[in-house]
């Protein structure tokens, strides 16, 4: 099962991060996880919330460039060695992770957004080892 | 259609012989009229009677464009005001604005002139066709007003500045074309396409000049909006828009050559080239009452071509311009010129059209950053494929000039769409 991960290109601005999230919150689209990849010239916002392609469309009416792609979000237990076990099973298979972040909630549950090389694969993956993973919907439940 | 058969597709002969005829007669009317070039011409030691032929006009003094501003402003009218019907100028960037004027003669010869070339362009009395070039001193405006009027067109003076009217008056009046500046047609393209209504569009073609563009814009226009583009060209010191265009067949921009004779010089010598070979354009108005011109150079860079165009004019062609000589950009020692940088971005689909170059000198070393835009199709949510496409541009760039460029991806719609000529240079070098 795939989530939508939402992708938003920034260029390194003073003021330009809070300008994204100032049209998330009007629009009323909850921020469940995120990441922020940096370089020098620009940066790259990927969020998971509650309602992906809300936030897709409002950011395109702004003005911003913005994308809907798939990731995995896993369920993995919140206890030592948990990641680095998923991690074995991937690297077993062969397949390259693109990147990954993670959040963790007030229950035994911890969840990692990845992005593989091969997403489907990860996916094929992740059922034949009875792995879960959930969409963005269902986290926004949690 | 041909709105002038007998001009367009005369002979090479008969047009020599009638380029010769007009050039005679125009120097003895610069001679006797225009004190500023008959010292010009002392001072070299020629008389009117030296000049018998068109190929005599090597002979003849260049005109520059200082020449227009250290006689500001009416200091090389040929006729007296009382003549004068029309003033037109040209913004001054750098000093005082180019100023022209123009005898009642002179504007029918306009007219006549874009006539021409929005026919050749498929303009018909049946086009209603919206002007979007600034209406005011700026020739552009009135001058394709005039033609199209003149074709019989229905013509809706827009001018520039409001966008939503005109895409508004484009849909309602159902206009099938339309007459402005090419960056500012993409421009009113994205507006219709973030309206969603590009499929109520009825427009069928296209008349853009005033600023260069490349063979991609020109393709980005036409799929765009599903319509036909075409090139206009023209210079306010010479006439205006309508000094040349292309056909259908887009194989260069044919000039009006009975009323503009056109010479490309070699940038060193300043010795006519050969056709095909590139240099800079030059003009001699062979017409012109109010402000008439020899060989005023006109910085474009070109080349001619005098073979029979398929379209069966026989009429000069001069290529899509390559550059301007006064845009290059000395850096790092190389000269640069924005068109080529425009030239090598069309290599690459994942970028639109939209650039700036800002130069800027660091540590006694220029530096050129070249921005451009991710076309929405492209967009990622990997660092790696902006980083390669990144090195890819920088490739590219480095083919083309010769330099190291740093590019910069810049988010969408932020860089500068002009309605006017678009401007593709930020020089923060302090050389001066």
């Amino acid at each position: 099962m795939f989530a939508k991960q939402l992708t938003v290109f920034i260029e390194n601005r003073t003021g330009r991060l809070a300008e994204v999230l100032g049209v998330l919150r009007e629009n009323n689209v909850n921020i469940l996880s995120l990441s922020l990849a940096d370089t020098t010239e620009f940066g790259l916002l990927r969020l998971i919330v509650d309602n992906a392609a809300a936030g897709k469309e409002k950011l395109t009416e702004k003005g911003f460039s913005s994308l809907l792609s798939d990731v995995s979000i896993i369920k993995i237990p919140h206890k030592v060695g948990s990641l680095q076990e998923l991690l074995k099973i991937i690297d077993k298979n062969g397949v390259n992770i693109e990147y990954m972040y993670g959040l963790s909630v007030k229950c035994d549950d911890a969840f990692i957004v990845l992005k593989a090389s091969d997403g489907k694969k990860v996916d094929e993956i992740l059922t034949a080892n009875g792995v879960g993973t959930i969409t963005c919907e269902e986290l926004a439940q949690i | 259609m041909i709105w002038n058969e007998a001009k367009e597709c005369m002979s090479r002969d008969q047009m020599t012989a009638l380029q010769s005829a007009r050039l005679v007669k125009l120097v003895d009317y610069m001679y006797h009229n225009v004190p500023f070039y008959r010292k010009k011409m002392q001072a070299v030691g020629l008389m009117p009677g030296d000049i018998r032929s068109i190929e005599d006009i090597t002979k003849l003094p260049f005109t520059t464009k200082d020449d227009l501003r250290d006689n500001y402003p009416f200091g090389l009218f040929a006729v007296p005001n009382s003549q004068i019907v029309r003033i037109h100028a040209s913004s001054g960037t750098t000093g005082k604005a180019t100023v022209v004027g123009y005898t009642r003669r002179d504007l029918d010869i306009w007219a006549e002139c874009v006539a021409r070339c929005m026919t050749m362009a498929g303009v018909t009395k049946d086009d209603i066709i919206q002007i979007a070039y600034g209406y005011g001193l700026f020739t552009g405006g009135l001058g394709a007003h005039d033609g199209a009027q003149k074709i019989g067109a229905t013509v809706v003076p827009m001018s520039t500045g409001n966008t939503k009217k005109l895409t508004t008056m484009m849909l309602d009046f159902g206009a099938t074309a339309i007459a402005c500046t090419p960056s500012y047609l993409l421009h009113i393209s994205e507006v219709l396409a973030e309206e969603g209504v590009l499929d109520q569009v009825k427009l069928k073609r296209a008349i853009c000049g005033a600023e260069p563009w490349t063979e991609k814009m020109h393709h980005e226009i036409e799929t765009k909006l599903n319509i036909q583009a075409f090139d206009i060209y023209g210079l306010s010191e010479v006439m205006g828009p309508g000094v040349a265009c292309d056909c259908e067949f887009h194989k260069g921009l044919h000039v009006c050559e009975d009323h503009f004779y056109p010479e490309v010089l070699d940038p060193a010598t300043l010795m006519p080239v050969g056709d095909g070979e590139t240099g800079e354009l030059a003009f001699t108005t062979l017409t012109k009452e109010g402000l008439p011109l020899i060989r005023y150079r006109t910085k474009d860079l070109t080349s001619i071509d005098h073979s029979t165009c398929e379209c069966g004019r026989t009429s000069a062609r001069i290529s899509r311009f390559k550059g301007r000589v006064d845009d290059m950009l000395i850096i790092r020692g190389v000269n640069v010129f924005p068109s080529q940088i425009e030239a090598a971005l069309v290599e690459v689909d994942e970028v639109t059209p939209h650039y700036m170059m800002v130069v800027d000198r660091v540590n006694n070393l220029d530096t050129l950053e070249v921005q451009v835009e991710l076309d929405q199709k492209y967009y990622t949510d990997e660092i790696r494929v902006i980083e390669a496409l990144t090195k890819k541009i920088a490739h590219v760039i480095q083919q083309a000039l010769g330099i190291n460029a740093k590019v910069k991806i810049v988010e969408p719609q932020s860089l500068i769409r002009s309605q006017g000529k678009a401007v593709h240079v930020i020089d923060k070098r302090k050389l001066y």
